[in-house]
């Protein structure tokens, strides 16, 4: 099989604090995927994003990024390679306007002038926001800086994007405006939640963290509908929501 | 949404102090303060002379009276510890208006009105006319080192955040039949100020991490804005 875009192997991280957050976890996504992280609060969700860019330094295993290690020599590629997109968009947004906060990261690579430009709108239209470029970030609803968030990823041209609750905070419109977008994009997606009902319409792969291990991996519409495995994990469904009802479910489109 | 729209100060209009370079507005405004304060304060008639070079600016500028005269109440307690200054000074007595005060007291007291409200006056008319992404543009063709430039371009960004934050504390305080106003709550708002203060470094360190991951090394890139300047 080709090269896998994430590779992690064995990968275990305790705090300074002394807290132990994952033991030894293993998680492939190839080319072209779109995989759900799925588990409880706790479960290390997010310490093992930070993990994927090199914030975060193992301490036991590895990190490959299209068969490129993650270690202090590669830092500035593989923070290229790996786009996240972090849950609070109140974070990730910190210049004066939209254009100038898209700009931030290929502007780090050394890019400047029209091809930055280029870029920048580019990055925007794919995610519906290029009429925003000149407004300050504080000024947009919180599912407009969501896409900006995005958009501020997307321009870096990243192997996999990474998404920390995509969906939490959205109104229900905003929220499948970003389905929409993320369906549209060309790009490997590893998506960090706890919708499951937004896992199972995006995601055809999910994967199950509990207490800093990976429990479960397969299909979504499998482990969603296995009610043991979701009990044993503190995974719940919306009241009221039922994947077996959706119609062609079992086959739908990656 | 908690984010307030356009900073508080800042007037909108288009003349000539508004369109001035805000690096030559800077240079103006230090320049004016410091022949202010040097001004010795037996020369007061001069400190009139500086009150008309003021309203003349303001004038100028289109900013509203009004405008100024409401944001000139940040001096309050400045001017009070200043009124105190004449009753609580040394030296020989003279009587106002049936009071015995310190005649040295007196001079000092106005002094520093005189000085302050200037100082203040002058400020407002710069943030008034200046926006302050601009300013800080202007700090930065002025050499000020860049991380301090950085670090007010944050402070400007994350304030109406911040203070977005504490509105939400305080609803929340207030819904809970704590009046924050009240001496006998002042312990628990200082509490909330507290974990404010924790909230925010907090936020710092996600921020951080979210630059790192976009790979920051320690200068932030200079993006030329576009010529045409969006609708702020």
């Amino acid at each position: 099989m080709a090269v896998p875009v994430l590779e992690v192997r064995g990968l275990a991280h305790a705090y300074p604090d002394g807290h132990q957050a994952l033991f030894g976890v293993d998680l492939h996504v190839h080319d072209g995927e779109r995989v759900a992280l799925l588990g409880p609060n706790g479960a290390g969700k997010t310490t093992l994003v930070l993990h994927l860019n090199g914030i975060l330094t193992p301490g036991a295993g590895t990190v490959a990024v299209s068969g490129m290690p993650v270690d202090k020599a590669n830092l500035k590629e593989i923070r290229r390679r790996v786009g996240i997109v972090f849950q609070d968009p109140d974070d990730q947004l910190f210049m004066a306007t939209v254009r100038q906060d898209v700009a931030f990261g290929p502007a780090n690579q050394g890019l400047r002038g029209a091809e930055l430009d280029r870029r920048v709108i580019e990055a925007l239209e794919q995610v519906g926001m290029a009429e925003y470029a000149d407004r300050p970030p504080h000024h947009l609803s919180y599912g407009q800086r969501r896409r900006v968030a995005v958009a501020t990823v997307l321009v870096m041209e990243p192997e996999i994007l990474v998404l920390d609750e995509p969906s939490s905070n959205l109104d229900p419109a905003s929220r499948r405006e970003l389905a929409d977008i993320l369906r549209s994009l060309d790009v490997t997606v590893l998506m960090v939640t706890h919708d499951l009902p937004y896992a199972l319409e995006l995601c055809p792969r999910s994967v199950v963290l509990h207490d800093g291990q990976v429990v479960a991996d397969g299909a979504t519409y499998d482990l969603l509908t296995d009610p043991e495995l979701m009990r044993r994990h503190r995974l719940e469904l919306p009241f009221g929501f039922d994947p077996a009802s959706i119609p062609g479910i079992g086959s739908l489109p990656a | 949404m908690g984010a307030g729209h356009g900073h508080r100060l800042h007037y909108h209009g288009h003349s000539v102090v508004h369109r001035a370079p805000a690096h030559l507005k800077l240079v103006a405004l230090v320049t004016f303060m410091l022949v202010v304060v040097a001004t010795p304060r037996e020369w007061y008639p001069l400190y009139g002379a500086y009150l008309m070079i003021l309203v003349a600016v303001v004038a100028l500028s289109g900013v509203p009276a009004g405008y100024l005269a409401k944001r000139m109440l940040i001096e309050t307690p400045f001017v009070l510890f200043a009124i105190a200054v004449p009753f609580i000074a040394e030296g020989p007595r003279v009587e106002v208006l049936g009071l015995s005060v310190s005649e040295p007291g007196l001079w000092a007291a106005g002094a520093l009105i005189a000085k302050g409200t200037l100082g203040v006056l002058a400020s407002l008319t710069l943030a008034a006319t200046t926006d302050p992404q601009d300013a800080l543009t202007g700090l930065r063709r002025l050499r000020m080192p860049d991380l301090i430039v950085q670090i007010m371009g944050f402070m400007l960004r994350y304030l109406d955040v911040v203070t977005a934050e504490l509105g939400r504390m305080i609803t929340a305080m207030k819904s809970r039949g704590c009046d924050p106003r009240s001496p006998r709550h002042w312990p628990v708002l200082a509490r909330s100020l507290g974990s404010l203060f924790i909230r925010s470094y907090e936020r710092g360190e996600r921020v951080h991490l979210a630059m790192l991951a976009r790979g920051y090394d320690g200068t932030l890139p200079s993006v030329s804005p576009p010529e045409k300047v969006g609708a702020r």
